[in-house]
């Protein structure tokens, strides 16, 4: 008995060992993730106690996914609070044993017409539609088709499915097209993209991917998770922005982000796609529904924005606003109309560094690097909310102007840059 | 550069690199670690290889370190048909 202790605690140090070791090399490489502890509700203006220990401060937030500011509205916490009570906490299943209320089959259906579909699944997360999506709907005769720069949970769903994988170049409908000559002996060709891409922020290109997929027999995929609400003109996404709303084969999207951002994801289609993730997708099958509470908020998010375009209108605005600043300042920004707005920096210790003095500014941003961005174009992604009032950007923009000459980046070239820092 | 060489050359120019990326690729440019080519879209150029010279390459063997220059995948290759020949 002391030897298997003894062996036990042999084992353990050696795997804390290994770990430490891991972890010490995430440090030094500058890839370590530290959180940020918010003492208040998701907003504009949050208090952020970082580094840990530290006394909390007032910053201004813009890298919350935030985008119409309907995290903590008052009709939504009210909305979520009546959901609780009337309809409980917890499932205490997944949907298909005893976890399906009315108000789960009530939001599919809302969903469904906000997305100009035929039929939604609600996931625990769009993390997980993309899981269960490929393997539920793809096998081996069918090939997918992805745009080289989509979400890391489409890359992961991807590998699940046994369908051959393929890609194309960022946005490059030339080599598209080649792809899916090439790949005309399949059964199913699915052509995958995000709607709009979360490191650059700029939109697929959704009507000429539809013209293709036409004229080359394939179906589309979009993940509309930094759209859903406010792209478009009405906010209903990618496809309403560029004139294929009804046209998209499968959408996936988030209540995570502008639907109110708290969890829950979904899978919106063709009927009986959807109807295959029903009995197929592994992550609906094995686990929990999504909680009443957040159900009961998510219809009201949707029945806000249906009601009125003013929250995204006012995040257009914004955008534009905002997009305007950082040009006339100096800023190199990726050229763009979506409120995910990348301020470039190029070198990874120069992004960690601008983000860190602009936090002391009291502006709350992060730092990208590789392996979240290509090696050489580190960034700052700042993302806009229709919560900002322009007070907000005007002291923002104050706080990257003087970050920005103390870095001596402003009205610099990407040349100049990486000539005085690197790559 | 003898054939093989300079079709995997072209073959990852064509496919990876984007318009207007001016980076110089040689046989010993790092793909994987220089962030040429991602795990995710290294698939295209594993059957392209497949097809193009009629082998399989196992996915034990299709590995990032393997892919990581243009050297690297032809001496797979070469070592892949060598044994098949021999075999």
């Amino acid at each position: 008995m002391a030897d298997a202790v003894e062996v036990e605690q042999g084992c353990l140090a050696r795997v804390r060992q290994h770990f430490r070791q891991e972890l010490d090399g995430l440090r030094n490489a500058g890839l370590f993730k530290e959180e940020r502890f918010i003492h208040a509700p998701q907003a504009a203006d949050i208090e952020v106690e970082f580094p840990a220990g530290a006394t909390p401060r007032q910053v201004i937030n813009l890298c919350a996914n935030n985008y119409l500011g309907l995290s903590s509205h008052p009709e939504v916490v009210a909305a979520a609070h009546a959901g609780l009570e009337a309809r409980g906490y917890g499932m205490s299943s997944v949907r298909f044993i005893c976890g399906t209320q009315d108000i789960h089959r009530e939001l599919e259906q809302r969903l469904t017409t906000f997305l100009g579909t035929e039929d939604t699944l609600l996931f625990p997360s769009c993390m997980d539609a993309n899981a269960g999506v490929f393997e539920a709907l793809l096998g081996e005769q069918d090939v997918m088709i992805a745009d080289r720069l989509v979400h890391a949970s489409i890359v992961d769903g991807m590998r699940l499915s046994k369908a051959m994988q393929d890609t194309f170049k960022h946005s490059d409908m030339a080599h598209l097209e080649e792809k899916l000559q090439e790949h005309q002996d399949k059964r199913f060709r699915l052509v995958i993209t995000d709607g709009v891409f979360s490191m650059d922020g700029d939109l697929a290109r959704l009507d000429d991917i539809v013209a293709l997929a036409e004229r080359y027999g394939a179906m589309v995929f979009v993940d509309d998770s930094h759209a859903t609400g406010f792209i478009g003109k009405t906010g209903r996404g990618t496809h309403e922005q560029k004139g294929v709303f009804g046209k998209i084969d499968i959408i996936t999207t988030t209540l995570g982000k502008a639907l109110g951002g708290a969890s829950g994801g979904c899978v919106s289609g063709r009927a009986e796609l959807v109807e295959m993730c029903r009995q197929r997708a592994r992550p609906y099958l094995f686990s929990n529904s999504v909680p009443p509470v957040i159900v009961a908020g998510a219809l009201k998010v949707l029945e806000l924005i249906s009601r009125t375009t003013e929250r995204r209108d006012a995040l257009e605005e914004n955008t534009r606003y905002w997009r305007r600043l950082l040009t006339e300042a100096g800023f190199d920004i990726k050229p763009g109309e979506s409120p995910i707005v990348p301020v470039m920096l190029y070198h990874a210790k120069l992004a960690q560094d601008v983000a860190r003095d602009l936090f002391a500014e009291g502006i709350y941003v992060v730092g990208f690097f590789f392996p979240v961005v290509p090696k050489g174009q580190a960034r700052i992604r700042t993302q806009l909310s229709a919560a900002h009032q322009k007070a907000h950007l005007d002291r923002a923009i104050e706080a990257f102007v003087k970050v920005g000459r103390k870095h001596d980046i402003l009205n610099k070239s990407k040349k100049a840059i990486t000539e005085r820092y690197g790559l | 550069m003898d054939e093989l060489r300079r079709v995997i050359l072209d073959y990852v120019v064509k496919e990876y690199l984007e318009e207007g990326d001016d980076r110089e690729v040689v046989v010993d440019t790092p793909l994987i670690t220089g962030g040429i080519v991602d795990s995710f879209s290294m698939v295209s150029l594993k059957r392209f290889l497949e097809k193009k010279y009629t082998i399989q390459i196992p996915d034990a063997e299709a590995t990032p370190t393997a892919f990581d220059s243009v050297e690297r995948i032809a001496s797979l290759v070469e070592r892949i048909r060598g044994a098949r020949a021999g075999a």
